[in-house]
């Protein structure tokens, strides 16, 4: 691997019948990433199983022995290959109904999402939902990867008809960026090789796909922000005076130098040094992990939020946001619970449920309360002001997860409007 | 970000400082898991990246099977010393004097036995956190566990009951008497592990690269000569050169042959070796498909 590798964060959303962990197998054993010890420990179970000869490829990804027992993935499972361009994280999730919360919770991390379709069945409720909810957590890539295309003797009709079924329903969600790929995971063709049988196809097979999409501006590279994390006073002789604020670049960029307004107090001061266990640095960028040093003495904690004074987020105690429940309690409207956003923990409670979204149709209901894997715009309050950008602008100073306080479950993922 | 090429060990190490800061910030009193392996001295490294020039806000706890190569405990001490960190040391042999772990023979595997001293030390100092240089990759179960994992009073990690982990925004909070384990480099491979020796030049234990070293061939498996491995009749002992990939109980760990003698060398036998690393170098995982995940359902790291 060169020294220049990226890494790429993608999920896979399909059914248990669509063919996903077969294709996640695929991948994996044409990229030469199974090893010979993983192959033969899945070509002995498919053996007990009765498996008919071929190595059941799906068998790579259940990993714990419910799973095995059951046939079916239960959890979200994070599984890595590379090829000398990328480093790959896969976050594999189910396709089940009751499981929507774990592709939420995949997804709130990945690049890239593939959905898969059978060809035979087409555009699903589920394909519906898998779609909406990668539009809802702001995946920046969507790959449409229509499967078992041969079963459907490799036809391009098909294959059309299912993209346009597709991109219809995909541009009520405001969706466009899509990339649409014919495929049979079983036989290979348009994983990692072309194959012989998809000659129509002009587009790149997925693995190519996966190596090349340009993943630069997923985060966003313009409004600076940067929570404190940790206050570091060493109050050794060395670093007698010492004082520096530790975090990660979320967003944006940083020099000595820059001017900072610190939130939520709203002081501004400049960063005097930016420090690293390998030297100092004239400018970091997101996502780097430093420590700042200021010019002025400040009294500043974790919570607090270094922004430039050019491109200010929000500050209120009331804002509205998606919610997806994720907890098997349901939503209690008369109780507090905590909020944790960027490093700041505050107690919320939820003053409007707006409305719930029937994933399956995008339609809108009311409702009394939220349970598991419902979504919802709500409004919400909380104790202290929190520091946010919308959404759809800052991936991480627009999310926040709920916490009950008697569990310390975390019980719902937020997304800020 | 455009103007700078960050590679992806450069993504996943911001990723497990900020891991380590968040524990630092929200746990009353963590501890790091540090045996003197590869994983965890990129672990100490990963921990002066976060803390310096400050120490560092926890101790450095071993959990000692007393079945560790000497030259890992050297290693173990050297670095602990060089950093003029915290050091405590738990042996298993505490516990089997107490009585609370009971062997069937001295010299038997005592990987599934550190659950037992581990909650013990956990106890005894009232961690509410342990940081822990466990991979994804590793094993199948930890593929589906957590990078904050919680444990009840018992130490039990139940994985159908999960909590959701979303985005970089962690749940680090618990009850009196329950803990977490903390995995800062879950998304690490043992390739990039390997990367960032080299890169950063770490110093580790010199078995892990080749050497000249008696072994006997057992149960599909190479096994080191020492004290606690004998030939048994029938068996030969050979001369092999070889290199550990992985540290632990010297019962039940194999080496693997090679001539890679340095990080370099091993980058480029790792990128075409055709088996995983446990699967090469851990008999105590191959007894059940879910020997893992028995372990960890009982308190294992």
């Amino acid at each position: 691997m060169s020294n220049t590798t990226q890494l790429l964060r993608f999920i896979t959303a399909g059914s248990v019948d669509d063919g996903k962990s077969t294709l996640i197998g695929r991948l994996l054993h044409d990229s030469k990433s199974i090893f010979e010890d993983q192959l033969s420990a899945i070509t002995k179970t498919s053996e007990r199983r009765g498996g008919m000869g071929a190595v059941d490829l799906s068998l790579l990804t259940d990993g714990l022995q419910a799973e095995r027992e059951q046939g079916i993935t239960i959890d979200v499972a994070y599984r890595y290959f590379a090829t000398p361009k990328r480093k790959f994280i896969i976050g594999d999730t189910p396709g089940h109904e009751q499981y929507t919360r774990n592709m939420v919770t995949a997804a709130s991390t990945a690049n890239l999402a593939i959905i898969l379709i059978d060809a035979r069945k087409g555009v699903l409720t589920q394909t519906r939902r898998h779609t909406f909810i990668a539009s809802l957590v702001g995946v920046p890539h969507i790959v449409l990867a229509v499967n078992k295309m041969d079963m459907v003797g490799y036809s391009e009709e098909t294959f059309d008809t299912i993209c346009a079924d597709y991109r219809a329903f995909a541009a009520q969600l405001g969706l466009h960026e899509i990339t649409f790929i014919p495929m049979s995971a079983l036989n290979g063709d348009m994983v990692v090789e072309r194959g012989e049988n998809l000659n129509w196809y002009q587009g790149s097979p997925l693995l190519e796909l996966l190596e090349n999409v340009v993943i630069d501006h997923d985060i966003n590279t313009t409004d600076f922000r940067y929570p404190v994390q940790w206050v570091c006073r060493p109050q050794t002789q060395e670093y007698h005076d010492f004082r520096g604020y530790m975090g990660r670049i979320e967003s944006g960029e940083i020099a000595a130098g820059d001017e900072i307004t610190i939130l939520p107090s709203g002081r501004t001061t400049k960063v005097k040094e930016i420090v690293t266990y390998d030297g100092n640095l004239q400018r970091a960028y997101a996502p780097q992990s430093v420590t700042l040093t200021l010019t002025d003495e400040i009294d500043i904690s974790r919570g607090d939020m270094f922004v430039k004074s050019a491109a200010m987020p929000h500050a209120s105690k009331e804002f509205e946001a998606m919610l997806c429940w994720l907890s098997e309690s349901p939503l209690d409207l008369s109780r507090k619970y905590i909020i944790k956003h960027t490093t700041r923990v505050v107690k919320c409670l939820f003053a409007r449920l707006e409305y719930r979204v029937d994933v399956n149709t995008l339609e809108q209901h009311s409702s009394a309360t939220l349970n598991m894997n419902d979504i919802a715009r709500v409004a919400m309050k909380v104790q202290q002001p929190l520091v946010f950008d919308s959404y759809i602008k800052n991936r991480f100073t627009g999310s926040f997860i709920v916490i009950d306080e008697a569990t310390n479950n975390t019980v719902a993922a937020g997304m800020i409007i | 970000m455009s103007n700078q090429p960050f590679t992806h060990l450069d993504v996943l190490e911001s990723e497990s400082i900020h891991i380590m800061r968040e524990v630092a910030a929200e746990c009353k009193n963590p501890a790091l898991l540090f045996s003197g392996g590869k994983d965890s001295i990129v672990m100490l490294r990963l921990a002066e990246k976060a803390f310096r020039p400050a120490r560092f806000p926890f101790p450095l706890v071993h959990i000692d099977t007393e079945h560790n190569f000497p030259e890992v405990i050297a290693c173990r001490d050297k670095l602990a010393s060089d950093l003029g960190e915290r050091l405590i040391v738990r042996s298993l042999d505490g516990s089997i004097k107490k009585g609370t772990i009971v062997l069937k023979n001295a010299d038997q595997g005592r990987n599934a036995f550190q659950s037992v001293t581990l909650l013990e030390t956990i106890a005894e100092f009232g961690f509410d956190a342990c940081i822990g240089g466990a991979r994804r990759d590793e094993e199948k179960a930890r593929a589906k566990e957590r990078i904050f994992s919680f444990r009840d009073e018992f130490g039990q990690w139940d994985p159908k009951n999960q909590r959701p982990e979303l985005w970089d925004t962690y749940n680090t909070r618990v009850h009196a008497g329950e803990n977490i384990r903390v995995f800062p480099i879950s998304n690490w491979t043992e390739m990039d592990i390997w990367e960032y020796i080299a890169r950063e030049k770490l110093y580790i234990p010199d078995i892990y690269y080749a050497h000249e070293r008696e072994v006997i061939r057992r149960d599909n498996g190479i096994l080191p000569v020492s004290h606690l491995v004998q030939p048994r009749p029938g068996e030969t002992v050979e001369k092999m050169m070889v290199r550990f990939r992985t540290v632990g109980d010297m019962t039940c760990t194999c080496p693997v042959e090679s001539h890679a003698r340095n990080a370099q060398e091993i980058i480029e036998e790792t990128a075409i070796t055709r088996i995983t690393e446990r699967g090469a170098t851990r008999m105590d995982d191959q007894t059940s498909e879910a020997s893992m995940e028995l372990r960890k359902k009982e308190g294992y790291f």
